[in-house]
């Protein structure tokens, strides 16, 4: 360690994998993981916004499951939650889709309006 | 990228109920349902929540599992990691406040303060990376690179902490002798020989973040002119041992030990020294013998160790507790540190609440807290509807308070005025079910064997104060046998070598002060039940 | 006669150690069992420090013992915190199921029964330890079913 920058650099790198952990997330998002979403793709469609997020680089993003929210018809369900609490429900996810989403709602905060159901 | 940290408290009291177990049956079933690469398994240190078996956090979700055995894990891999929907029957809601506000919720428990326990259950204390996010070794490189020796020691003088150990000696004030000795070498000395019973605040400490007492022991070096440390650790705490040794090697390997740190020409190494279990060894002049290969028995004071210590050279002895506030003091400012506490007693303090209570464990407080704050608010009470009959402050040879203290702010000004301290923060409490006199012979058989023997006031007074004991409790004792204790204890707190002579009396005293009567009911009933 | 090979062996680990005795028998402990006075007399001559103060060390600590131990140490904790717990009560079922005082061993070699120095997991109070193992929550009962279990291995093992 020579100097205060390298030391800076280390932090920097493990902040970001630490992430998880602090709840400074501009945006949380999270998948319906209950029976009826896992058979309808979610496992998938999680994968795919893990890949795409850290494709991207997007750090201040946290990514959760939830159960299945009661429209079964509509799963898989992703559920984007910015800072100001607002809440954009998405329909018939495919993991395409969910790219798209990661790509436009959470890195330049454009919700992909043709997959919204419910606007909580 | 991990879309879930699961967090499995690894401390001695989670792994005597069975951590290791659950850990492993995580990872097979984490491996089973191909999750490695989506879920990160970190190991930490105590999350502060005792005594309800294994402990799981579950992030960014901030949801706690308790109680978890082998058989739960497949449950709450593929219902909460996989299905995202919460085990309730094993979710803990009592969170304590410190992780809570750390995770932006709402705190449960507002009056607890994590200053040196912030990152203890946050971090993996086996990752060096993890504490380096955490401002970790930020204070050493600002002191290196902006700050000189001079200045270090100026802000902790006006920071105005106080050894942690027990004796509350101006951390800052020890410094500035050590640094004005003239020496070829000089050392620093971590004593985490922790062996007060009720104590373990100094094991969770290096068992969930090491690396903050290296980056204080490392800034202590740079103060004084010292490039040698060593932690001098009780041989039973393994673990912290293990951890110690690594976080070691991971400085020594970023370059945060070793030669010529931060380019500043300062160097500093620290070695870890095993204990062989000796009660006395807390003492810092056993302490340093023990070092030095020999009987642990306390040296003449003075010349004391900052002046004369480890083999002939200045020597700076510092507790776990006072070493791991000394980086955020730096890289906060003495102000900062102040703003905590009482003005006589800035910061925090750590205690661990044992005893008859129903949330036993640790806790950090700001100083000046009241007793009963601790023991009702954050202890949550007495267990089984039973009433308060005493706590003991600083472990076995601390003070007694009553009833009568519950408003006392625990700080050490407040403590002094009423003739007792803050000790090692081991907060026993007892309740009114408890037998004080058997309590009483209870401390003393523990004096009559930690005694070391070098002086004749402690080896043969706890003696003789423990055959008293034994009478009165076998129903042979007289009234008259109390004003002999008293006598004797007076003798050796006057008159005995060390701390631990001279400490050894003050719970008997306390006992016989404030519980006078339950010593002569006893002796009484006995007395009748023998004519009759 | 005892071997006394690994005695060298351990002394020439700490060469490059600054006052090792304590770490010199630790070691020799782990390897030999315990102390004994061969051994003791050997380490005196290897790093020439007087027998009378290497015995001085090895009987002042705790974790030193020159008297051969049972296979299952059993440690009680009674400090004032599992006092509170009941702990005596957790001792008195201990003593009498094994048939020993404290410090004694049984005739067979199986079991040593030992006070323990606080472990600080008073959060679990009242504790035991059996050689390594932690065991909290105790009550007698429970207490003497974790020995009932070590003797069986003990005897399953001999």
């Amino acid at each position: 360690m020579k100097t205060l920058a390298d030391l800076r650099a280390i932090k920097e790198k493990a902040k970001k994998e630490m992430a998880t952990r602090e709840q400074s997330a501009k945006y949380r998002i999270s998948v319906a993981m209950g029976t009826c979403g896992i058979a309808a793709g979610a496992r998938t469609v999680m994968s795919a916004i893990l890949d795409e997020l850290s494709k991207r680089g997007i750090q201040d993003a946290a990514v959760s499951q939830t159960g299945c929210l009661g429209c079964c018809d509509q799963e898989p369900i992703v559920q984007v939650t910015d800072a100001d609490n607002r809440t954009i429900t998405y329909g018939k996810v495919s993991a395409e889709m969910a790219r798209k989403i990661i790509a436009s709602h959470v890195q330049d905060g454009k919700v992909v309006s043709d997959h919204v159901f419910d606007m909580a | 990228m991990h879309r879930n940290h699961v967090l499995v408290a690894m401390d001695a009291h989670t792994i005597a109920q069975g951590a290791r177990a659950v850990r492993d049956a995580l990872m097979r079933n984490l491996e089973m349902t191909s999750l490695t690469s989506e879920v990160k398994v970190v190991e930490t240190g105590s999350l502060g929540i005792y005594n309800r078996g294994v402990v799981l956090v579950i992030f960014p979700e901030n949801v706690y599992y308790v109680g978890v055995k082998v058989e739960d894990v497949a449950e709450i891999v593929s219902e909460h990691l996989i299905k995202g929907r919460v085990v309730e029957r094993l979710h803990y809601t009592d969170v304590p406040v410190e992780k809570a506000a750390e995770m932006g919720a709402a705190p449960r428990f507002g009056k607890q303060q994590r200053v040196v326990l912030k990152n203890a259950g946050i971090i993996d204390p086996e990752s060096i990376e993890e504490y380096i996010a955490r401002d970790g070794y930020e204070a050493l490189g600002k002191a290196l690179t902006e700050m000189k020796p001079q200045d270090v020691i100026e802000v902790v003088k006006k920071s105005g902490i106080q050894g942690r150990g027990g004796a509350f000696f101006p951390t800052g004030l020890k410094w500035s002798f050590a640094a004005a000795e003239e020496a070829k070498q000089k050392y620093i000395i971590c004593n985490a020989d922790e062996g007060e019973p009720g104590t373990f605040k100094d094991r969770l400490i290096l068992e969930g973040d090491p690396h903050c007492v290296i980056e204080g022991m490392a800034l202590a070096g740079y103060a004084v002119g010292a490039d040698m440390g060593f932690i001098y650790i009780r041989g039973e705490y393994r673990m912290s041992i293990d951890r110690l040794n690594r976080a070691i090697q991971r400085a020594k390997e970023n370059g945060l030990l070793g030669e010529n740190l931060f380019d500043s020409g300062f160097n500093f190494n620290i070695e870890v020294r095993e204990g062989a279990g000796a009660y006395i060894c807390g003492e810092e002049t056993a302490l340093i013998e023990s070092i030095e290969g020999k009987r642990g028995e306390p040296r003449d004071k003075p010349p004391f160790p900052p002046s004369v210590g480890l083999w002939g050279m200045p020597t700076i002895v510092n507790n776990v507790e006072t070493l791991a506030n000394v980086p955020q003091i730096i890289l906060k400012g003495a102000d900062w540190y102040k703003s905590m506490g009482t003005e006589k007693s800035p910061g925090t303090k750590v205690f661990t609440m044992v005893g008859n209570i129903n949330n036993p464990g640790l806790i950090e407080v700001p100083m000046g807290t009241t007793l009963r704050e601790i023991i009702y608010d954050i202890g949550q009470g007495i267990p089984e509807g039973k009433g308060f009959k005493l706590a003991q402050m600083g472990g076995t040879t601390g003070g007694i308070l009553t009833g009568a203290h519950l408003d006392l702010p625990m700080s050490v000004e407040a403590l002094r005025e009423i003739g007792s301290g803050l000790g090692s923060g081991a907060l026993l409490v007892v309740d009114d079910s408890q037998d004080v006199v058997e309590l009483v012979e209870n401390f003393v058989e523990f004096f009559n064997h930690e005694s070391c023997g070098k002086c004749t006031l402690c080896r043969e007074g706890n003696g003789r104060l423990l055959e008293l004991l034994q009478r009165i409790n076998s129903g042979k004792g007289h009234v008259a046998d109390l004003n002999l204790m008293e006598e004797l204890a007076v003798t050796m707190m006057k008159g005995a070598f060390c701390g631990l002579g001279q400490a050894a009396p003050v719970p008997i005293l306390g006992c016989l002060k404030y519980f006078r009567d339950d010593f002569v009911r006893k002796i009484e009933a006995a007395e009748m039940a023998a004519a009759a | 006669m005892q071997d006394l090979t690994r005695v060298d062996e351990i002394v020439g680990r700490y060469a490059d150690t600054k006052t090792p005795l304590i770490y010199i028998l630790k070691d020799v402990q782990k390897e030999y069992g315990y102390l004994s006075d061969v051994v003791l007399t050997h380490i005196a001559k290897k790093v020439d420090i007087p027998l009378s103060e290497i015995y001085g060390v090895a009987t002042f600590y705790s974790l030193f013992t020159i008297k051969p131990k049972g296979k299952y140490v059993v440690r009680c904790c009674n400090n004032a915190p599992c006092h509170v717990k009941k702990s005596k009560e957790v001792l008195e079922a201990i003593k009498s199921y094994l048939g020993l005082e404290v410090t004694e061993t049984t005739e067979c070699g199986t079991f040593t029964l030992e006070f323990t120095s606080c472990l600080g997991l008073c959060a679990v109070a009242p504790v035991m330890m059996v050689n390594d193992e932690v065991y909290g929550n105790l009550t007698p009962e429970k207490a003497v079913a974790i020995l009932k279990d070590y003797k069986m291995k003990g005897q399953s093992n001999a």
